[in-house]
């Protein structure tokens, strides 16, 4: 059985592995520096749908039966699927998934969602509740807009410190037996609230639950900085980014030669006017369905600590005049474990 | 508790030092002309149709038609949002941005139907703006009652 390590961090005896991923990107996405690693990018947003959320859901399905048949496997294989989004209900999530005949778990962890359904599919497989699980997790920038912003069609402009909405979906099945990459330690986020307001500057409001889980891993396990090759957050942006290597600073840990974070990798942010970075629950499950996880196989890293963040807030509560509550889960994957 | 407050403020600090800030210089500039030239257009079209003997204020009802009709027709054809991204005030005050604020999310809403989508939520963004202009007005035609 797995065991404790301290308050939030637990190490699994056999390390679930990663058997196969898969990730659907949107248009943008596709023209963005990680194009190459992606399995799938699409010209119309839309996908031949004839709503934003139909797309999404879309885009969930066929990531998901994409994932299942990459690892060589059937639907039947898989035991569940952990999955979210950032729609009402989990609506790109359940109306993707409801075809499938997979017993589902729905998950909202905002951002975070990938690192959730990570840390719980693998907690499942290591406790002996299954044998394969599917992770995955989907945003899509319209759908998003409309949910939580402005209609895509009204003329605003967006701050410096908003971050662009990632569309696609990323996907992995964990096994309990399988090749390298690993899952072999979580550390599970608290919710942070530093009392950051605006919603237009996620970063920010997530910069400091990223910073308290980072810590809270060294201090449980003992790892420092130097037992790994990098360390990814989710999608705080240029902004969060620069924000947690200061508060991580304050705390005596430096992180800056290994650390990125996904929201800057996945979009060229002059070219492509995307201001802080990407965000969204897919902004770090395509990057780990594509690029972390293909570079892994190539041995360009071999320990890498995955952190993604969410912000816990909603259009409600924002107008209520509450605060963003941060979130970060903490996932390491490596290429050998003992 | 104190001690929360006080990394709050702190932390506040440093965001606020490292958010970038927007150019007002440069936006200004362009709100500026944007919104200059789309008066101007007004005053065009005002000037063209009193040329066919109609009086100010038919001119001005007419003008006012025209110029929502073309922010109607540049929203639909995904050109007013780019528009607004540029010229930012420049395009939301005058009456076309007014136009792009009820047809926006008419076209975004359409999926949800013509009653729940379209016809609730159609206001969404330009519900406040007609509501206290209408209270304004309101005020303001008692106080001219009053006092001219």
């Amino acid at each position: 059985m797995a065991k404790y390590l301290g308050r939030q961090t637990i190490k699994f005896d056999l390390p679930p592995s990663i058997v196969s991923t898969a990730s659907t990107v949107g248009p943008k996405e596709g023209k963005g520096p990680l194009s190459s690693y992606f399995d799938v990018v699409l010209h119309d947003p839309l996908w031949g749908e004839d709503s934003w959320e139909k797309a999404e859901s879309k885009i969930v399905k066929k990531t998901i039966e994409r994932v299942i048949q990459k690892g060589n496997l059937t639907p039947e294989d898989i035991d569940y699927i952990f999955a979210g989004d950032l729609l009402n209900q989990l609506t790109a999530s359940t109306f993707g998934i409801r075809g499938l005949s997979i017993p589902f778990f729905g998950l909202f962890g905002a951002c975070s969602t990938m690192a959730e359904a990570i840390s719980l599919g693998a907690m499942a497989i290591d406790g002996g509740f299954a044998n394969y699980i599917v992770a995955e997790a989907s945003s899509h920038f319209c759908s998003s807009e409309k949910q939580f912003r402005f209609p895509l069609e009204l003329g605003t402009q967006r701050p410096l410190t908003a971050s662009w909405t990632v569309t696609g979906s990323g996907a992995v099945v964990l096994g309990k037996y399988g090749p390298s990459p690993y899952v072999s330690y979580v550390t599970s986020g608290k919710i942070v609230d530093l009392g950051v307001k605006d919603p237009m500057n996620m970063g920010a409001a997530m910069a400091p639950a990223a910073a308290d889980t980072i810590i809270a891993h060294f201090e449980d396990t003992g790892f420092t900085p130097n037992d790994y090759d990098l360390i990814i957050t989710g999608d705080l942006g240029s902004i969060g980014k620069e924000l947690t290597l200061q508060l991580l600073r304050k705390n005596n840990y430096d992180i800056e030669n290994i650390y990125t974070d996904c929201g800057i990798e996945i979009f060229d942010p002059v070219s492509q006017d995307t201001h802080a970075g990407g965000s969204g629950c897919g902004c770090c499950a395509v990057t780990l369905a594509g690029y972390l996880y293909k570079e892994m196989k190539n041995n360009k890293w071999n320990r890498i600590l995955f952190v993604p963040t969410g912000a816990l807030m909603s259009p409600g509560s924002t107008q209520q005049g509450e605060s963003i509550p941060g979130i970060a889960h903490a996932v390491v994957i490596e290429n050998n474990w003992s | 508790m104190s001690q929360i407050q006080d990394m709050k403020k702190e932390y506040s600090k440093m965001v606020e030092e490292l958010s970038p800030k927007s150019n007002l210089l440069r936006d200004s500039a362009r709100a500026f002309w944007v919104g200059g030239l789309i008066c101007a257009i007004g005053q065009l079209i005002t000037n063209i149709i009193k040329s066919f003997g109609y009086n100010h204020d038919e001119a001005s009802m007419l003008t006012t038609i025209i110029l929502v009709f073309l922010g109607i027709i540049l929203t639909g054809l995904d050109i007013y949002d780019s528009l607004g991204k540029y010229a930012g005030a420049g395009t939301v005050v005058p009456i076309t941005g007014f136009a792009n604020s009820i047809v926006s999310p008419a076209i975004e809403y359409k999926k949800e139907g013509y009653v729940f989508g379209v016809g609730a939520k159609m206001f969404t963004i330009a519900g406040p703006v007609l509501v206290y202009g209408t209270i304004a007005s309101v005020a303001v035609g008692i106080v001219h009652y009053f006092f001219k």
